[in-house]
């Protein structure tokens, strides 16, 4: 599956969406629930939470596993997405459109750090190695 | 070097995601480990178990052995055919391997080892024979292949694949086998389905595994074969139990024969010491996971108790968590208890195991 290039990421496996009202929307990647496997259970962080960067904030647990959740850049809490909580499924039929939870962020100069998609396509290749 | 089953090639002609599994490359799903667990559930799935090992001891009075060499007392099996569950214990009364015992003749045993223990077993076992009965022959038999097929529909499959199947083994009740040409037949399972365990020349693998393919029967890997048999109240070796765990800590006391006049390796040590833990099985009531070595708490008129969990998983037939713990004999039925997750205390509570089985939930 092709990595899209609208969106930034983590070395985490996060991906982020930069959306028009200055938000923005965090979700894992395909990459991420294909090293998963089927999702059972998302725990996500309270609205108003304040996160820094890097700090875990969420759970995603599988048949296989719990992974951590990282903030991949600092901001509060403004939605998430509590559909998944009793269809956590939705990460595997689509990690791109299943997001998980949206920053208003604390210093939007942090998403200049992130990967772009060619980034993060080497560093999956790097991690085959 | 990973070890390969004959299936090996088999498994990734049908895209297994595979993994290492204690030295065996095996799969681990073959696209949804849930849709696989599912399917088993409902239908008919099959898994590839060849790392597991069939060992066959031969001579005369192998059953005198084996009363000494096993807890449970094959004195209970009286047909040719039929097969018996057990734990082979050292001294000290911890748990070496389970095993299932087949008894074919008097002259004839096969017990089925785990992948994981196969060389401590046929050492162990080598070792008994060699000063309790030293003319017994022992064969590790890794020229064979072993395929479970298990669910509601998997016996109907098996008999349109091998020829005559169906009168050979229709009237076959759990935990008998019988012999039918290259095949070994054994109404046994490690699923809580009903279902055979098939073994068979590892040449003839491959075409066999294909041909239930084509009957219906779909591949399901090692991931649903945990949360199946998780469902189904079946320890695991290593996890739930190991040498130094007794079969009485485990949840496996009615496995174990202490009210007859045998004596058998490990037997004086379980008389000897008391049993101060149990295995139980938990639902979880909060919302998460419950995994493996989590800490149970647990209170009692006005002390605490530390168990752990053994095994744990989500379970989809439930669709909840559940787990094996083993914790301390005064926890009951009923019980609630605290599994620490992370920052967190999840409230679980004390159920009878199995959780499912022949497909229902039972908790």
């Amino acid at each position: 599956m092709s990595i899209p290039t609208d969106l930034k990421y983590t070395d985490s496996h996060e991906w982020v969406k930069s959306e028009s009202d200055g938000t923005v929307t965090i979700g894992v990647t395909h990459h991420a629930q294909e090293l998963l496997g089927d999702m059972v259970f998302v725990e996500l962080p309270q609205v108003g939470r304040e996160l820094a960067q890097k700090e875990e904030c969420a759970v995603a647990e599988s048949v296989k596993a719990a992974a951590d959740i990282y903030a991949p850049i600092s901001g509060e809490v403004t939605e998430i997405n509590s559909e998944l909580e009793s269809e956590p499924e939705k990460i595997n039929q689509d990690a791109y459109s299943a997001w998980l939870f949206k920053l208003k962020p604390t210093n939007a100069s942090e998403l200049d750090g992130l990967l772009d998609a060619a980034g993060y396509q080497t560093r999956l290749e790097n991690e085959d190695h | 070097m990973l070890k390969m089953t004959p299936l090996n090639q088999a498994h990734r002609d049908m895209n297994a995601k595979m993994v290492d599994f204690g030295g065996w490359d095996m799969p681990l799903h073959y696209g949804s480990q849930l849709e696989e667990h599912h399917k088993v559930r409902q239908d008919a799935g099959m898994f590839d178990v060849s790392h597991m090992l069939p060992v066959d001891i031969k001579g005369d009075d192998v059953r005198g052995f084996l009363r000494q060499l096993l807890a449970n007392n094959v004195d209970k099996l009286k047909l040719p055919g039929k097969a018996l569950y057990t734990c082979m214990l050292n001294p000290q009364g911890g748990i070496i391997d389970d095993l299932i015992v087949y008894f074919l003749s008097e002259s004839w045993f096969r017990i089925v080892v785990n992948a994981g223990t196969a060389e401590k077993d046929t050492a162990w076992i080598q070792k008994q024979r060699d000063s309790i009965a030293p003319n017994l022959e022992i064969t590790p038999r890794r020229d064979l292949a072993m395929i479970a097929v298990q669910g509601p529909n998997a016996r109907a499959k098996v008999w349109q694949v091998i020829p005559g199947s169906q009168a050979a083994t229709e009237n076959l009740k759990l935990f008998q086998s019988v012999v039918l040409d290259q095949y070994f037949i054994a109404r046994t399972g490690y699923t809580g389905e009903d279902g055979f365990e098939i073994i068979l020349p590892a040449e003839d693998a491959t075409k066999f595994w294909q041909a239930l393919h084509a009957a219906g029967v779909y591949p399901a890997g090692l991931g649903a074969r945990d949360t199946l048999r998780l469902e189904a109240g079946m320890n695991l070796y290593g996890q739930d139990m190991d040498e130094s765990t007794s079969p009485l800590e485990s949840g496996l006391g009615w496995t174990v024969d202490l009210k007859s006049e045998r004596d058998f390796i490990g037997k004086q040590s379980l008389q000897a010491t008391p049993v101060t833990k149990q295995l139980v099985g938990l639902v979880l009531i909060d919302r998460g996971v419950l995994r493996g070595h989590q800490t149970v708490v647990s209170e009692h008129e006005g002390t605490e108790y530390q168990g752990e969990i053994t095994s744990g998983g989500f379970s989809p037939t439930i669709n909840q968590s559940v787990a094996l713990a083993r914790v301390a004999s005064q926890v009951s039925l009923d019980d609630e208890v605290n599994v620490l997750v992370r920052d967190k205390k999840l409230r679980a509570k004390v159920v009878k195991y199995p959780f499912v089985r022949n497909g229902k939930a039972l908790v």
